[in-house]
């Protein structure tokens, strides 16, 4: 397909501008945040040296460390159950048909566009009574339930994006050459899926280490997150202390995010052979 | 091709048996493997949703519990209260703020982006999708700092001798939080439907003497539609309902519909106001989900 006609002239110049405008935009308050948790001032927003006491003081803060720890457990479990779940349906949308698959399909996208705090009141609600009748205690139980609910929907469109993109016809190749169907499904279908399920397992465990609103409602005494515990500190006001936390996890956040590219393109490699 | 023989018919007719019973397997096959799932949303987000809709005909009691023993309108009746209106209005009026000046930013960038060479345009996929994936509580706790008394921005202003502009805890802040949090969902979708459009249109157009803006108005920007459409759901709908946001850059007064909801939960404990609430959101993205579709349907 043909190019869309390239701007020359002060148009182009405006174009650049405004590329320019929003990548400082997007990075220049990262970007100072990263400067700030090393600056020895008492003020989160001021420069007065360097130092690395800020960090000393999160490595000795027990509060923040064991939010982190339950952090990584809640998004450990989460992604494990949601990867699974999401996989299965995923599989199933793109390759079965069965009753009840139209439902399916719409009832998978809309954990996907409810807002936070609408999603966070439904869970509230629920536990409000199951709670009693299942027999959990609100804590790690309750968090990891809810983000498996808004998790399962991530994984399944990510698996689906990548399976939509292959021929089912590879499959019919691999049992029309006497492959039994568990065989097909290990060496085709899991294969190409993989990319997708480790994407959509990256961002599954990022979408439940950014979750302050549904975790802050369904928790139970004694139970918090990281960025809940954080979003607490911040409500207290700032702190060259929690300056250093966030820079954490901006650093844990950097690393999924090169991760998934990574993932994305060792895929975009095989591509040859789905198209 | 001549006319199938007899003997070619028999064998299509046992197949065909076959291929039915083959077909069922599949079906049961297929629904055995989606049921965990299934099973799982209707139990974290069907019963929820119904919950939710029940609990918002409940009336409050004198000591915040719920009761059922009428259906009520009154928690939706209560969304006319001066108080609740302000509220309503003015979290519809920052989401559109947010959503336009996100559409008007994101849309040159995204156009940008789909004309330059691949290299490039992969660079610059890769510094958007960043931010997206970014800690989105960091990503506000840092315009926190920047805005903050003492911060850079007011040792900026008064170096050029602005003064200091006391931006934090008021809605410009919320709207500057929200518009950085949620403009990749504006560029992506934009940039996906802009980068499918055939230059050729817009040269054509151009060839037949429509000027800049007509080629625009009149070819652009009706085939890039399915793409404003979805990047503005993408940023409307978490605009509508943000939390975090406005509670780390907005101030006491200028309360919005996420955190009034939230209140109703934690302090107040009027549950039926706010569900009452949650179930316009739910309505108003159920709106704009019908309308993306519809859009989508017509384009096909």
């Amino acid at each position: 397909m043909s190019r869309l006609p390239v701007t020359r002239g002060r148009a182009r110049l405006a174009f650049q501008a405004n590329v320019v405008v929003i990548f400082v935009f997007f990075y220049v308050p990262i970007v100072l945040l990263v400067l700030f948790s090393f600056s020895a001032s008492r003020n989160a927003g001021e420069w007065g040296g360097f130092t690395f006491a800020w960090y000393e003081e999160f490595a000795g803060d027990r509060a923040t460390k064991d939010a982190l720890q339950a952090s990584l457990k809640v998004a450990a479990v989460a992604t494990a159950v949601s990867v699974v779940l999401g996989t299965m349906s995923a599989l199933a949308l793109e390759r079965f048909r069965f009753h009840g698959r139209r439902v399916f399909d719409a009832l998978m996208y809309l954990p996907l566009i409810v807002p936070d705090v609408t999603m966070a009141i439904m869970l509230l609600l629920f536990f409000s009574e199951a709670t009693e009748l299942l027999g959990i205690s609100r804590g790690f139980g309750t968090i990891a339930l809810a983000h498996i609910a808004f998790s399962i929907s991530t994984v399944s469109v990510v698996v689906r994006a990548r399976l939509g993109g292959s021929d089912d016809r590879l499959e019919e190749a691999a049992r029309d050459l006497y492959a039994s169907r568990w065989q097909a499904f290990r060496h085709v279908t899991l294969p190409i899926m993989m990319p997708g399920i480790i994407g959509g397992g990256l961002l599954a465990f990022t979408i439940s280490l950014d979750d302050v609103v549904v975790t802050q409602l369904v928790t139970g005494p004694g139970w918090t997150t990281l960025p809940v515990h954080v979003f607490g500190l911040i409500r207290r006001g700032v702190t060259p202390l929690i300056n250093a936390v966030s820079v954490v996890m901006l650093l844990g956040s950097m690393l999924l995010v090169v991760l998934a590219l990574l993932v994305s393109r060792l895929s975009g490699q095989d591509s040859k052979y789905i198209h | 091709m001549t006319a199938p023989t007899v003997t070619q018919v028999q064998p299509q007719v046992a197949s065909a048996d076959l291929e039915a019973r083959r077909t069922a397997k599949e079906r049961r096959f297929g629904l055995l493997l989606a049921l965990p799932g299934y099973g799982y949303l209707i139990m974290l987000f069907v019963v929820p949703l119904v919950m939710v809709s029940v609990y918002s005909f409940g009336t409050r009691d004198r000591f915040g519990q719920t009761q059922f023993d009428r259906l009520s309108l009154d928690a939706y009746g209560r969304l006319a209260d001066p108080i609740v209106r302000d509220i309503l209005f003015r979290s519809l009026w920052l989401a559109i703020l947010t959503t336009v000046i996100c559409l008007v930013v994101a849309y040159p960038f995204a156009y940008f982006m789909a004309t330059v060479p691949q290299q490039w345009r992969n660079l610059m996929l890769v510094l958007v999708m960043i931010p997206f994936w970014t800690n989105f509580l960091v990503r506000n706790y840092a315009w926190r700092v920047i805005l903050g008394t003492d911060g850079p921005l007011s040792d900026i202003t008064s170096l050029v001798g602005l003064g200091d502009i006391r931006l934090l805890f008021t809605q410009w802040a919320v709207v500057l939080g929200m518009v950085y949090g949620f403009l990749p969902f504006m560029i992506l979708p934009l940039y996906a439907s802009i980068d499918r459009i055939d230059g050729r249109l817009l040269e054509a157009s151009r060839d037949l003497y429509a000027t800049p803006w007509q080629s625009f108005r009149h070819v652009l920007l009706p085939l890039s539609m399915p793409g404003i459409i979805g990047g503005s759901i993408l940023v409307f709908i978490p605009s509508l309902g943000a939390y975090v946001t406005p509670e780390i850059l907005g101030g006491a007064k200028t309360t919005l519909m996420g955190s009034y909801i939230v209140n109703q939960f934690q302090g107040a404990r009027d549950w039926p106001l706010g569900s009452a609430l949650s179930v316009v959101l739910i309505l108003i993205m159920l709106l704009s989900t019908v309308i993306y579709f519809r859009k989508d349907t017509v384009r096909t």
